[in-house]
């Protein structure tokens, strides 16, 4: 179909959304947080405190602890306490118990989270309501079940316990992050010591406050709050059987060198730069939604993004004008507005680096567009939904994650071709296939070397499949039976 | 016009419609963005009556409530058009002399189309003579089933022609199509076949219009719109009963169609009862008090 430019579709028009905001009366937010050790909030060693950003507005909204090594320690303690004294001791039913009770907490206290994952974060509350909230307390309710059952899950085989485990959480799904940590952990009968994003810390502390209502027996979760260094500690601390960590390609390398020599387990889950890629078969309109949904879901913020769109040649002109009249339907703004589609960038930080990737590309000479949508002028951290054509496998902004909604377009012309060029990085975390061919679904999943492949659709997760990557994407897996192997030991 | 055999619509995957269509649906529509999207579904309502039963009576008046939807309460808008059997026409005309509201006829051996061509060219002269403003016919779905597309083609083409003047809208059914892989195709030849609207469905079977069957309609007419720049209207008809439905079905055409189609010129809610619910929540959010529907006449 040959694109005229006559007719372009208007999408400002005179009838738009007045705002729904989402209410905020019924959250609880203190203006000041310790750490949560042993049970108990507690001040941090050195008295020292960070403010936690609204990207939105730019605003501080609380005061976090900041944790350094003697902070780390103390909760590693904790957590080796209550792993010898009680934890260790417990039977699978009894942990299952716990853990569906944080699970049932979550539920309940759902609004709550949703809004304060929003506030803290800068994404939409559409999302954190439908998606990250909902499936949180999924991921305790499946590994409660398990808590039990571990025999029959790894039959022939003697699961144990790895003792405590050190988790490191990213800040593009908070809450998340922190169920896909301390679920399995807990029903593999390990005890933790957790330590969120430093831009991302509320709903982690929120959380802390659920686990002191639940009543779990004190040390068994256990969150230092803070920035690099905390985590450093946590890494480099001698008591830790395991790391889980989930971050950027660059801190994992790091981590493999800190634990290279000593008996600790690692499991990574890290960058991405997945190709979304539509054939001509593919059903078009259906298809340009799935490119919408995985990059700019979240601001792009997602290791798993759909960043890299390889479309076959024959149709790239008309899916490229689909896009970019669709992405004039996105609406940019206040991450607590119900209508909003694409949220406040997470920080200052965040921004800088997106921003240097568009300039970089533009250098590039790749060719730059981006959405028409108002942005709000307050002080937050906003960006809007680009696309860069013009690329190629050579350009940096193709092969860099960029982790902000910006999305690169490439063209293909067959089957091989497209394997080859999807698999040309070195990561290997997620990929899409858009056809309407069965036959040609499986050849592009065997071929490509991705952890996750959705096919005709995309960002879709669940507690039972098993989520991560080949390459420098990482290895381990979360979710799954997978994901409950990677906190047991076999003897 | 190309013949159907070059006309290629593309699949459509049930699985994203219905997810693209629960996003729409899930927009938050308040305040005076509320008040005027009410407003303008009422305007697009084709108030209908098709029964078996209909008489010089019964269609008087409708003609009146369509005139007079809720006493002189200011700043409501009319509805689009009455929409009546043929054989009402000329009594719908008559009672509509003097206002702007069209009168639409159903033609071509409505609902089940299974009559011969000559027959539905007839049925359709006559509503024309009788001074229908626009014709809404329905496609043989049987010999769409039967594969003979060319046949579903020329019978619309022709229908258009004898139409004359008046708008053609045609309906396809897609109650009876099957998939929405069928009810892209068939939307497809309407277009290409010269219909002004294209229709969901009669309203006398179930299911009838769908938030899901109409956004692969208004895909269907993006793509037209893309590749020969003509405007065709869309008119969802049947099962829409509350402002809300009516709401989320105007998200779903701003978001896929934007400002051109945001009026009845090209869009049209074929409803009967949907009116009355319209006037409840537009006098609800004006007054801020809950309504009954004894408040509203029944015609």
């Amino acid at each position: 179909m040959n694109i005229d430019t006559k007719s372009k579709l208007n999408f400002n028009t005179t009838w738009s959304y007045a705002p729904a905001l989402e209410s905020q009366d019924h959250i609880q937010i203190n203006k000041k947080y310790g750490h949560f050790i042993g049970g108990k909030f507690v001040a941090p060693a050195k008295g020292k405190y960070f403010k936690t950003i609204n990207p939105a507005t730019g605003k501080a909204i609380a005061n976090i602890a900041d944790g350094d090594q003697s902070d780390v320690n103390k909760a590693v303690r904790a957590a080796r306490q209550a792993y010898q004294k009680y934890w260790s001791k417990t039977t699978g039913a009894e942990r299952g118990k716990y853990i569906y009770r944080i699970a049932r907490m979550i539920q309940e206290r759902a609004r709550e989270f949703a809004v304060i994952e929003s506030l803290d974060g800068g994404k939409p509350i559409r999302e954190s309501k439908t998606i990250d909230i909902p499936l949180a307390a999924a991921h305790f309710f499946y590994y409660a079940g398990w808590a039990d059952k571990l025999e029959y899950a790894f039959p022939n085989r003697t699961p144990e316990p790895l003792g405590v485990a050190g988790q490191i959480i990213p800040w593009n799904f908070p809450l998340l992050m922190a169920a896909w940590k301390i679920a399995p952990a807990l029903a593999a009968g390990n005890t933790v010591v957790l330590k969120p994003a430093e831009t991302t810390p509320l709903t982690a502390l929120k959380l802390a406050e659920l686990i002191q209502d639940a009543d779990l027996p004190p040390g068994v979760v256990n969150i230092v709050t803070g920035d690099g260094k905390a985590g450093e500690a946590l890494v480099n601390n001698s008591d830790i059987d395991k790391i889980a960590f989930t971050g950027s390609t660059e801190v994992g390398k790091l981590i493999q060198q800190s634990v290279a020599g000593t008996n600790k387990k690692v499991t990574l889950e890290l960058g991405g730069k997945a190709a979304n890629i539509i054939f001509e078969d593919a059903p078009i309109d259906q298809a340009v939604e799935g490119i919408i949904n995985g990059i700019y879901l979240n601001q792009g913020h997602v290791c798993c993004a759909g960043s890299r769109l390889f479309i076959q040649e024959s149709v790239a002109n008309i899916v490229i004008q689909k896009l970019k009249d669709w992405m004039e339907t996105l609406i940019v703004g206040d991450p607590l507005d119900k209508n909003t589609d694409v949220g406040a960038i997470n920080s200052k930080n965040q921004l800088k680096i997106i921003n240097n990737y568009i300039e970089i590309g533009k250098n590039e000479g790749a060719h730059y567009y981006e959405s028409s949508c108002a942005l709000p002028d307050n002080g937050g951290y906003w960006c809007r939904p680009s696309l860069f054509t013009n690329t190629s496998q050579s350009s940096r902004i193709v092969q860099e994650e960029i982790f902000g909604p910006v999305l690169t377009v490439q063209t293909f012309r067959t089957v091989e071709e497209v394997i080859k060029k999807a698999n040309n990085t070195p990561y290997g975390l997620s990929a899409g296939v858009w056809t309407d061919k069965g036959s040609k679904i499986f050849k592009m999943t065997t071929g490509l070397n991705a952890g996750v492949i959705w096919a005709n659709t995309y960002n879709k997760f669940d507690p039972t499949s098993p989520f991560g990557g080949y390459k420098e994407s990482g290895f381990g897996r979360e979710g799954g039976l997978h994901g409950l192997a990677d906190y047991l030991k076999f003897v | 016009m190309p013949p159907t055999t070059e006309i290629k619509s593309p699949t459509i995957d049930k699985v994203g419609i219905h997810e693209r269509a629960a996003r729409l649906m899930s927009r938050s529509i308040k305040k005076d963005s509320k008040m005027m999207a009410l407003k303008l579904a009422l305007n697009m309502i084709d108030l209908t009556t098709l029964e078996g039963a209909d008489t010089i009576g019964k269609v008087k008046q409708l003609c009146n409530k369509a005139i007079h939807l809720h006493g002189n309460h200011p700043g409501l808008p009319h509805v689009a058009a009455v929409c009546v059997y043929p054989t009402l026409v000329r009594t719908a005309r008559e009672a509509l002399k003097g206002t702007e509201i069209r009168v639409a006829a159903v033609a071509t051996a409505f609902p089940s189309g299974q009559a011969p061509s000559e027959v539905k060219i007839a049925d359709t002269k006559f509503a024309v003579g009788e001074g229908a403003h626009e014709v809404d016919m329905v496609i043989s779905r049987g010999k769409f089933l039967q594969g003979e597309y060319n046949f579903v083609f020329d019978e619309i083409a022709a229908v258009k022609e004898a139409s004359g003047e008046a708008h053609l809208k045609v309906i396809l059914e897609t109650g009876e199509l099957g998939t929405y892989d069928q009810v892209r195709k068939a939307s497809d030849i309407a277009m290409h076949a010269g219909a002004d609207f294209i229709k969901t469905s009669t309203g006398k079977i179930s299911p009838a219009a769908t938030p899901q069957v109409t956004l692969v309609m208004l895909e269907a007419i993006r793509d037209f719109y893309y590749l020969t720049n003509k405007v065709i209207g869309m008119k969802p008809a049947g099962g829409i009963r509350k402002a809300k439905q009516a709401i989320q079905y105007l998200v779903m055409l701003r978001e896929t169609l934007g400002e051109t189609w945001l009026t009845k010129d090209y869009f049209r809610f074929g409803a009967s009862s949907l009116a009355n619910d319209i006037l409840m929540q537009i006098i609800k959010q004006e007054t801020g008090v809950y309504q009954s529907a004894d408040y509203f006449s029944f015609d």
